[in-house]
């Protein structure tokens, strides 16, 4: 069971949704949770866990090797991405715009492109008290997010029986690392805040889940502040809202201090309860 | 022309309501960039009305012509994104998995395989309601590349500035750490943090001034929420003076910002009550310091 939690934009409780449902379904079932915004990885730091393996991952990228190349130019007319250049008697790799597509190297007429791996990021297994925890950690200045989450994807799914609950903390966003977060997931929440910026980006999302004809429903976070126009729009397009979670100056002071919020906050402990109740009744 | 751009790592830090705080503050000297392309929200607050709009084509989809195609299997054997599908002999690109890399094309041996231009999103140039210039954006559902279209509004924006003689641009810059956000970044005279006295705020705001770092950009910041945890705060403050950042304010967290907000309005244009008053003090007086820094 894979259930994805996204938003259009962060900052909007994807992180705290997450950690919360997580430790709150794990004390009924098997589940990992395993955090996908690899750009900014945040999951971990609301988790007391223990680290129990970890891995360098890594993205194919071609390396130049001059002793056989004739100077074809072919390289440079293969790929599409501009990420190899020749520069007169040079062959020039630029290993941060390579889609690792092997076009260039695999139609070299010399073999003179090898593909090589090149580290882009690591992956961190952790065990918390009682469910397992993974994120995957870009490094700076890399601008492939997707391969990254494949590869988290891959080893998530190498690791766990299918009747394991999966929670997947997504990247925002509507472009390709979120659709790549969500595209397996057999559910979707999406949440969001009930203010104008809130409901501009949670209908950019939710047309994205439409779009990969996915299932969906919706949390409100911080509810009680702003306005009421995610519920009517809600309410017009036929989308289920699933949970309200209170806006509290406690809850954000959980939230810096990087604590979880349903053990000190009842009313917390209560949506979550109407969360999993929702979950169970479509997917679990 | 000084380009200012403001970034946060992650969404929620109140970053868009603070920029579209100093678009308003700077008046008549400004052109406003949204470089969030990808879930842009300051329109909201700055409602502007578009002069112009643009196609964005960027990258490509690979399209296979049946008629052509004698089901040879090579297109599959060579895609290493898996964009191929095969049902019943059939063979049909998967747009939703497909890089455009152009790869296939290359070794059908029909050339039944053709790469199309995709038109990833939308690009405008408009007058806000203060009648200030405003280039925003916005990108298709799955699009690649957001960060050519971020390159393309910055440029927009900087030409615009150029063109009417405007002093500052003001970009709201992408959200993360990759590609987005360094064209955010480049050709920056100024960041300024947006930044809350949280665990995960200090943990972004460190992951993304490493990549400021890299540009040597001049760096101020502002802590928002900051009486919600002063520990915190003193932590941040610890770290801007550790990395040499010009502390520019700290705001109280006060939900005026989301108040502001369901008006459409920025939070200095809003009410005076005291302490939206102080706010807005506050806000001013950075915006002050940064043209100060600048000049
Ligand atoms: S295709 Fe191969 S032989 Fe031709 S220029 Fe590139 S590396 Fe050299
Ligand atoms: S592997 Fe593909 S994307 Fe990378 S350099 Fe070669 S052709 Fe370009
Ligand atoms: S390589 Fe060309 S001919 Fe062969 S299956 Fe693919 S599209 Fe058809
Ligand atoms: S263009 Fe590249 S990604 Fe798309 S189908 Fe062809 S080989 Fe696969």
């Amino acid at each position: 069971m894979k259930i994805a939690i996204a938003s259009g934009k962060g900052g909007t409780g994807k992180t705290t949704l997450s950690t919360n449902l997580a430790s709150y379904l794990a004390e009924s079932r098997k589940v990992v949770l395993t955090d996908l915004d690899v750009e900014e990885p945040n999951s971990g730091l609301f988790l007391k866990s223990e680290l129990f393996f970890s891995e360098d991952k890594y993205k194919m990228i071609p390396e130049w090797n001059k002793v056989d190349c004739t100077l074809c130019g072919e390289c440079q007319d293969n790929c599409n991405y501009h990420a190899v250049i020749q520069v007169v008697d040079t062959i020039m790799v630029f290993p941060e715009l390579c889609h690792s597509c092997f076009a260039c190297s695999e139609l070299c007429p010399t073999n003179s492109l090898p593909m090589i791996p090149q580290k882009m990021g690591e992956l961190q297994h952790f065990k918390t008290k009682n469910f397992d925890f993974i994120e995957s950690r870009l490094i700076i200045g890399e601008e492939q997010a997707v391969p990254l989450i494949k590869q988290t994807l891959d080893y998530v799914d190498s690791q766990f029986d299918k009747d394991v609950v999966k929670i997947y903390d997504s990247p925002p966003g509507t472009s390709c690392p979120v659709i790549e977060a969500t595209k397996d997931a057999d559910f979707i929440i999406l949440i969001t805040e009930p203010t104008p910026f809130g409901l501009n980006d949670v209908i950019l999302a939710i047309d994205t889940m439409k779009e990969l004809k996915k299932d969906f429903a919706i949390v409100i976070n911080r509810f009680g502040i702003g306005n009421d126009d995610i519920i009517k729009y809600c309410e017009e397009n036929k989308i289920d809202i699933i949970a309200k979670i209170p806006n509290q100056r406690a809850a954000a002071e959980l939230y810096s201090k990087g604590e979880l919020m349903y053990p000190k906050i009842p009313e917390v402990k209560a949506e979550l309860e109407k969360i999993v109740k929702y979950l169970e009744s479509q997917v679990l | 022309m000084k380009e200012i751009v403001i970034i946060s790592g992650k969404g929620g830090t109140g970053k868009t309501s603070i920029t579209a705080s100093f678009a308003v503050l700077a008046g008549k000297d400004v052109v406003v960039a949204d470089c969030d392309v990808d879930a842009a929200d300051m329109h909201i607050l700055l409602q502007p009305e578009n002069k112009e709009s643009h196609d964005f084509f960027s990258g490509e989809l690979a399209l296979i012509d049946q008629d052509a195609c004698i089901q040879c299997g090579k297109c599959d054997d060579v895609c290493r994104f898996d964009a191929i599908d095969v049902t019943d002999g059939i063979y049909t690109v998967d747009e939703i998995s497909c890089e455009g890399c152009g790869y296939c094309s290359k070794v059908c041996p029909t050339e039944a395989i053709t790469n199309e231009s995709l038109n990833v999103g939308k690009w405008h140039i408009a007058d806000t309601r203060l009648n200030q210039p405003f280039v925003h954006a916005k990108l298709g559902i799955g699009a690649d590349n957001s960060g050519k279209l971020v390159a393309q509004v910055k440029n927009i924006a900087k030409e615009v500035a150029e063109e009417n003689k405007k002093p500052y641009v003001i970009v709201d810059g992408s959200p993360g750490v990759g590609c987005p956000v360094v064209s955010s970044l480049s050709g920056a005279h100024f960041v300024v943090l947006v930044t809350e006295p949280s665990v995960s705020g200090i943990h972004d705001l460190k992951r993304v001034y490493e990549l400021v770092k890299k540009f040597h950009i001049k760096a101020g910041c502002i802590i928002n929420k900051s009486d919600i945890n002063l520990d915190k705060t003193d932590e941040i403050l610890e770290f801007l003076r550790s990395e040499n950042i010009t502390h520019l304010a700290n705001l109280p967290y006060d939900e005026n910002f989301t108040k502001a907000m369901t008006e459409r309005k920025t939070i200095v244009e809003y009410g005076d009550s005291n302490s939206n008053s102080e706010i807005k003090e506050v806000i001013n007086s950075s915006w002050n310091k940064i043209k100060n820094i600048l000049n």
